[in-house]
């Protein structure tokens, strides 16, 4: 049996990948996807504890991620596709019109 | 039994409401009738308690009226209340009769004047505190007199507040006034921290009570702070740099409140405090070494004064010396007596000095006077009166009341004090008959006819009513002069002393004041018991001999000043042009205003600008708020980069702190 503490690693190094890809990118869909990457980072994590404790929480708590990753998506396309509309472009760095 | 004794201080109070809040519109006839009524009044009603008092069964006076509680903290408590006894009945009848007389001599002086209604009705309030401070029953009560007459007396000596000099003189009286009664407020609280109490008949009778021993260091403290006081508000050494500058005010104003009343106030409260001063013989002696030194030094300085109203304000400082000389030497009746008779001669001198400026249309130098004997008659004969009676001349009041107070000096034992008395009273004499000669003999010295513009105490006059040179007073000016020249007269005679065939009746009359509350203080023996029967014989012809050197001064005086201002008008012009430094040092006021202004308001000055104004208020104070503010900027602006918009600084800052938190969560281990 494959122990914890790889699943974890993995976990950890996708999760860093997605904050990496977060931080470096400038095109929103790749954002994006790094948010993704990170949130199954997390569900990775979550049922590996499920499984190692025999603990139903875990499981059930990874179907309300992808829930919530699904409303996400659905939600954030569309705001990408606003702003492509409007801004003809999808470099996050030139959408800045909240700052000070 | 009351007498309602607080009627007699709120009639002016209510003349001064009357005439202050509504006066501007009222024709002058109507603000007259307001301001004099009101005093005469107070004054009707003060001499009809005069008359119940005198009827008072010996065990009802002090006779104390309470009206109500003014103030409760913890024990202490204060009081509206009145008290009267033969020192304050005296008072009483004095700051009402020559203020009553003066109100009078004022629609005369100020007919032509604007602010009509407004100066009657600082009179009147000054009447109110005045009459306030001599019949309060505590020292608290007192206070409120005391500061209120102060405040009248600055309102009144700036009144002329457009003019600089006025103004500046008003704020100087005020400021050394504060200085006075810094000391005067430290004695109260000294007595509130000991006694618990301020009311005079409960602080007396305690401190009748209170062992000596434990009582001497506290009374000579508390005495020499009233003294502080009084010198403060009665013009002595070394406060009394005011009251010559004073004289910007109208010269009624002079008359009344800077010659007759309320510098007497600090007179009135060492006599009223004898149980104190009594028992405590070293702010005595501090209190007779302080008159008789302003005595000799303000008459010094009055010898070369022009200005005739600077003499007679030097004047007023050095009889007020003759005054506390009088109570130093625990002679309190012979002081209240001579406070009696100065205001009215002094006051008569002002008045008579008054009506020579308003004539000569707001001249005050006396070398541009002269010969005026010719145009104003009445003011010439009652000057007369009244400047053989500050010299001293028998039968009039002043020799009786200086005479005592000399001759108590001396029997006290205090002789070097006796001799600067009769010196300081040899130069009165010449100085205020410098003053008449140079005033109403000779030739008249100052421009003809003037047509022009005309003011009094060189303020510009609004009215010009054609006055063509000196020239006599109205009647409204004169009546006046003539009550107080008859007091001048006769006011004497009601202390004529046992040796001149008297019974020193005013003395007897004030006995229970002074003699009944404590134990005379020692060294003062002689002097406290003249009338209790032992003065045989021989002291009395000491006492003869006494009275002959006090008129052969006066005389002296006069003569000197015969001989130099009458008889050879050139030797006062060489002789200055010949006179050495001691001449201008003298000329000068022997520049105690510089002196202080070096040492004392200098210092302060750049003290205040430097230390409190650049260095406390500018950088510690305003720094503080303004270094707060921006630091708080700075920190901000530091702050703000922060937000820059960039989405991917957000997110780095985001992960930067998760980091941080799962750090230190490893590094103190997890829960």
């Amino acid at each position: 049996m494959v122990p914890l503490s790889y699943y974890l690693v993995l976990s950890a190094i996708l999760f860093a990948c997605g904050v990496a890809g977060f931080l470096i990118k400038r095109n929103i869909i790749t954002i994006f996807m790094s948010i993704e990457l990170m949130l199954n980072a997390v569900n990775l994590t979550f049922v590996s504890f499920a499984a190692e404790w025999r603990a139903l929480s875990g499981h059930v708590f990874v179907f309300f991620v992808m829930v919530v990753a699904a409303a996400e998506a659905a939600v954030g396309l569309a705001i990408i596709i606003s702003v492509f509309r409007t801004r003809e472009t999808l470099n996050v760095d030139r959408v800045n019109l909240l700052k000070l | 039994m009351s007498l309602h004794l607080w009627i007699i201080p709120l009639l002016p109070l209510a003349g001064a409401a009357i005439n202050g809040l509504l006066g501007k519109h009222f024709p002058k006839s109507l603000v007259n009738t307001i301001a004099l009524g009101s005093t005469a009044a107070a004054f009707a009603y003060a001499l009809w308690v005069a008359v119940r008092f005198l009827g008072l069964p010996a065990d009802q006076i002090p006779h104390i009226e309470r009206y109500a509680t003014w103030m409760t903290a913890g024990t202490f408590s204060a009081e509206f209340g009145t008290y009267l006894d033969q020192l304050s009945l005296v008072m009483l009848l004095v700051v009402s009769g020559v203020g009553f007389v003066i109100h009078i001599y004022s629609v005369g002086y100020m007919e032509h004047e604007g602010g009509y209604y407004r100066y009657f009705a600082y009179l009147n309030i000054f009447m109110f505190f005045m009459l306030t401070l001599v019949l309060a029953n505590n020292y608290l009560f007192m206070f409120v007199g005391w500061e209120g007459v102060g405040l009248a007396s600055y309102l009144l000596i700036g009144f002329w507040f457009l003019k600089d000099s006025a103004a500046n003189a008003g704020k100087k009286a005020f400021i050394t006034n504060r200085v006075g009664d810094f000391g005067f407020l430290i004695a109260l609280f000294l007595l509130i921290k000991h006694f618990g109490t301020l009311q005079y008949d409960t602080v007396f009778k305690a401190l009748a009570a209170y062992p000596v021993e434990a009582s001497a260091g506290l009374l000579t403290a508390v005495g020499l702070l009233m003294m502080v006081g009084a010198t403060g508000k009665s013009a002595q050494i070394p406060l009394y740099v005011w009251l010559p500058d004073a004289m910007e005010g109208p010269t009624p104003v002079s008359a009344l409140i800077h010659a007759a009343t309320m510098v007497t106030a600090g007179v009135y409260m060492v006599a009223r405090s004898n149980p104190v001063f009594n028992r405590a013989p070293i702010a005595l002696l501090v209190v007779a070494i302080i008159g008789t030194l302003t005595a000799i030094f303000a008459a010094s300085i009055g010898i070369l004064q022009t200005d005739i109203k600077k003499v007679l304000a030097y004047s007023t400082v050095s009889q007020l010396g003759y005054m506390f000389m009088g109570c130093g030497v625990a002679a309190y009746g012979a002081g209240i007596f001579h406070l009696m008779t100065h205001a009215f001669f002094k006051a008569l001198l002002f008045l008579c000095s008054g009506a020579i400026i308003h004539s000569l249309s707001g001249e005050q130098d006396m070398r541009n006077m002269g010969g005026l004997r010719k145009y104003m008659p009445y003011t010439f004969w009652t000057m007369t009166i009244a400047t053989f009676t500050i010299s001293g001349f028998p039968p009039l009041a002043a020799f009786f009341s200086k005479d005592e107070i000399l001759w108590k000096t001396w029997a006290s034992g205090n002789h070097v004090l006796w001799l600067i008395g009769v010196i300081a009273a040899a130069m009165t004499a010449f100085y205020m008959f410098r003053l008449w000669f140079m005033t109403f003999f000779g030739e008249y010295r100052g421009a003809p006819a003037e047509n022009s513009g005309h003011g009094h105490d060189a303020h510009d006059s609004h009215g010009n009513h054609g006055h063509a040179g000196p020239h006599e007073s109205p009647m409204v000016m004169i009546v006046p002069l003539m009550i107080l020249a008859v007091l001048c007269v006769v006011g004497g005679w009601v202390g004529v002393p046992a040796a001149l065939g008297g019974s020193d009746r005013f003395d007897h009359f004030l006995d229970p004041v002074f003699h009944s509350t404590a134990e005379r203080a020692p060294g003062a023996e002689t002097a406290a018991l003249p009338a209790e029967g032992h003065e045989d014989h021989e002291e009395a012809s000491t006492e003869y001999l006494f009275m002959g050197i006090s008129v052969a001064a006066a005389a002296i005086g006069f003569l000197g000043a015969w001989f130099l201002y009458y008889k050879r008008t050139d030797l006062p012009t060489k002789m200055a042009e010949g006179a050495g430094g001691l001449y201008r040092l003298v000329l000068d006021k022997y520049r105690i205003d510089e002196l202080y202004g070096a040492t004392i308001i200098q210092p302060i000055i750049l003290a205040s600008t430097n230390i409190l104004w650049k260095g406390i208020d500018a950088t510690l104070i305003d720094g503080a708020v303004n270094e707060s503010a921006a630091g708080a900027q700075d920190v901000s602006d530091g702050l703000r980069h922060m937000q820059s918009g960039n989405i991917r600084s957000y997110a780095g800052w985001v992960a930067f702190g998760a980091a941080v938190v799962i750090a230190f969560m490893v590094w103190r281990g997890v829960r």
